[in-house]
C-alpha cells in the first residue's frame, strides 16, 4: 500500500463496464482514451480494449472518457484493493 | 414563481460579435431554466446553464421529434414543425433514430475519419497554393473556408471528380448569406436532386465511399437520398463557418495565433477551445414527453425546451473566465457538438478538418491579417449557424 504515492492527480486503477445498447458511437471515448476504448468498424459502437486500466494516465483518461460520453454508456468504479 | 416568460435573446453586441447575445448571460445568472415565449405563442422553456442543458440533452424523457416541437426562432410555422423527412435523424427519437445512427456511426468512427487526414492535407495545400498564386487580397471564405469542407463532403458522398467543380459551386450558392432566400432555396433543391440521383446511381454501381456503403444496407431509396442530403446540410455550412469564424477569432487575438503557429502540435486543444468559444451551432431544442422535475421546477409534458449551447459553453460554473479565448485551456466537455444520443455524428471529421486547416493557414501566411478594419467585417445575423459572410485577408508577400 505504501511506496506508491503516485504523482498527486493520477487516478487510481479502475474497472470499466460499457453498455453497448446505450452507446451512440460518438467516438468521444476513443478520442480521449485510445488505448482503453475502440469502436466497432461496422456500427461504430464502443469496444472495451482494457477493462482494468492500471493506475496512471490510462485510468485518468478512462475516467475522463466516462465523464464525456454523451450517452452515459461507460461505468467506472475503483479497482478493488489488491490482495494483502 | 410565475415570472413573465422571456423571449429568446438573439442580438449580439455590435462590438462583440463573437460573443453570445448579452441577454443570455443575464438569464444564465438569474433564471438558468426560464419560461420562454416562442414566436408562435407557445410557452415553454429556455435552458442556459451548462449542467441543465447537458442533462436535458441526454435525458430520454425529452424528445427530438420535430412534430412535437415549437420553433424557437421567428419565421417558423404557426404551431409545431413538420415531421423530419427520411434521413433527417436529428428530428427523430429511438428506435427510428437508433436505426440511422447505427447504420451511419461505423462510417464516422475516429479511425475512419483520421484516415482522411491525408486527403484534408492535400486539399488544404492546394487551396493555400492557389491563394499564394493569386496574391492578396482574397476572401478567405470563398478561397478556403468553404471549398475545403465542400470537397470533404464530396469524399464522403463519393461525388465523381468531374462533378466536384459544379458541386462546390452550387453548395456555395446554398450557403451564400448575401443571396436572396429564393436563390438559396433553389440551389439547395438542385443540390438535393443531384445527391438523390447520385444515391440511386450508387445502387447500381456501388462504390466504397459512405454513400456507396449505405446502398448495401436496408435503407430505401428515399432514405438513402435523404441521408445524403442531410449529411450535406449538416456537415458543410457548419465546418465552413467554423474555419471562417475561427480564422477571424485568431486574427483578433494575434497572441493566440502566434502560439498556434509556434506549436502546431497544440492544435487539438486549440480547436476544442475555438469550438467552445464560438459555438457556431448555438441553439438546440427538445420537448418534454412527461412532466419532469429539474432544478426545482417542473417542466410540463409538451413544453419545448430551447437549449442554448452558446450560453452553456460560456457558463463560469463550468469554464473559468469563460469569455476569454484561451487556446491553452482544456475546453473538453463543451457542448458545441451537442450532447446525448444526437451528439454530432460528424464531429470526428470536423475535428480532423479543423486541426489541419487552421494551423496550415496560419503557418503558410505568418503575416495574415484582415484587409479591412474590424467594424467592416460582415458577420451573419440571426442565422441558425453563426459565421462570417466575407473575410478579406491580406499578407506580406515575400
Ligand atoms: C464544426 C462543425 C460542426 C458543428 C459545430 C456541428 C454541430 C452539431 C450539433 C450541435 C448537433 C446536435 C444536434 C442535436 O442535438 O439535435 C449535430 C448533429 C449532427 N451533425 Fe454536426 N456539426 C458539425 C459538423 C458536422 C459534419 C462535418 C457532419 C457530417 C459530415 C455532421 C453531421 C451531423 C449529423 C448527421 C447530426 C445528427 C446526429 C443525430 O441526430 O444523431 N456535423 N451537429
Ligand atoms: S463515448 Fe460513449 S457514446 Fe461515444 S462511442 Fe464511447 S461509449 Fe459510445
Amino acid at each position: 500500500m505504501t511506496g506508491r504515492k503516485a504523482a498527486g492527480r493520477e487516478a487510481a486503477a479502475v474497472v470499466l463496464r460499457v453498455d453497448r445498447d446505450r452507446c451512440a458511437g460518438s467516438g468521444m471515448c476513443v478520442l480521449t482514451a485510445p488505448g482503453v476504448f475502440d469502436q466497432d468498424a461496422g456500427d461504430g459502437r464502443v469496444l472495451l480494449l482494457d477493462a482494468r486500466p492500471p493506475a496512471g494516465p490510462a485510468a485518468t483518461a478512462a475516467r475522463e472518457a466516462a465523464g464525456l460520453c454523451p450517452a452515459g454508456a461507460i461505468a467506472v468504479r475503483a479497482a478493488p484493493a489488491p490482495d494483502r | 414563481m410565475s415570472q413573465e416568460p422571456v423571449r429568446l435573446p438573439r442580438d449580439r453586441a455590435e462590438d462583440h460579435p463573437l460573443d453570445p447575445p448579452p441577454g443570455l448571460a443575464r438569464l444564465r445568472e438569474e433564471r438558468p431554466l426560464a419560461r420562454m415565449r416562442y414566436p408562435d405563442g407557445h410557452v415553454g422553456r429556455l435552458a442556459t446553464g451548462h449542467a441543465t442543458v447537458r442533462a436535458i440533452a441526454a435525458d430520454p424523457r425529452f424528445s427530438s421529434r420535430y412534430e412535437l416541437m415549437h420553433y424557437p426562432f421567428p419565421g417558423g410555422p404557426d404551431g409545431p414543425l413538420p415531421p423530419a423527412p427520411p434521413g433527417d435523424m436529428t428530428g427523430m427519437d429511438a428506435p427510428e433514430h437508433t436505426r440511422y445512427r447505427r447504420l451511419l456511426a461505423g462510417r464516422f468512427t475516429v479511425r475512419r475519419m483520421r484516415e482522411l487526414t491525408a486527403r484534408v492535407e492535400r486539399i488544404t495545400t492546394d487551396h493555400l497554393d492557389a491563394m499564394e498564386r493569386h496574391g492578396p487580397v482574397v476572401d478567405l471564405i470563398e478561397a478556403y473556408a468553404h471549398p475545403v469542407p465542400a470537397l470533404m463532403i464530396c469524399e464522403l458522398l463519393g461525388v465523381p471528380e468531374a462533378d466536384r467543380e459544379m458541386f462546390t459551386r452550387r453548395a456555395a450558392a446554398v450557403f451564400d448569406a448575401e443571396a436572396p432566400v429564393e436563390e438559396q432555396t433553389a440551389a439547395l433543391t438542385r443540390l438535393g436532386e443531384y445527391v438523390h440521383e447520385l444515391a440511386l446511381a450508387k445502387r447500381k454501381h456501388p462504390t466504397d465511399d459512405v454513400l456507396g456503403e449505405l446502398t448495401r444496407t436496408d435503407l430505401t431509396d428515399a432514405e438513402l437520398a435523404g441521408v445524403g442530403s442531410f449529411l450535406l446540410a449538416a456537415g458543410l455550412d457548419t465546418t465552413a463557418n467554423m474555419i471562417g469564424l475561427g480564422t477571424l477569432a485568431l486574427l483578433r487575438h494575434p497572441d493566440q495565433a502566434a502560439a498556434l503557429r509556434a506549436e502546431p502540435e497544440s492544435a487539438d486543444r486549440a480547436v476544442e477551445e475555438l469550438l467552445r468559444y464560438l459555438t457556431i451551432a448555438h441553439t438546440g431544442a427538445r420537448v418534454a414527453l412527461e412532466d419532469v422535475e429539474l432544478d426545482g421546477q417542473v417542466i410540463r409534458a409538451g413544453e419545448t425546451v430551447t437549449l442554448s449551447l452558446e450560453a452553456a459553453n460560456r457558463d463560469p460554473a463550468r469554464f473559468p473566465d469563460p469569455d476569454t479565448l484561451d487556446l491553452r485551456r482544456k475546453a473538453t466537455g463543451h457542448l458545441a457538438f451537442g450532447h446525448g444520443p444526437h451528439q454530432c455524428l460528424g464531429q470526428q471529421l470536423a475535428r480532423v478538418e479543423l486541426r489541419v486547416a487552421l494551423p496550415a493557414l496560419f503557418t503558410r501566411f505568418p503575416t495574415l491579417r484582415s484587409a479591412v478594419p474590424p467594424e467592416e467585417v460582415r458577420l451573419r445575423r440571426n442565422t441558425s449557424v453563426h459565421g462570417v459572410r466575407r473575410l478579406p485577408v491580406t499578407w506580406d508577400e515575400g
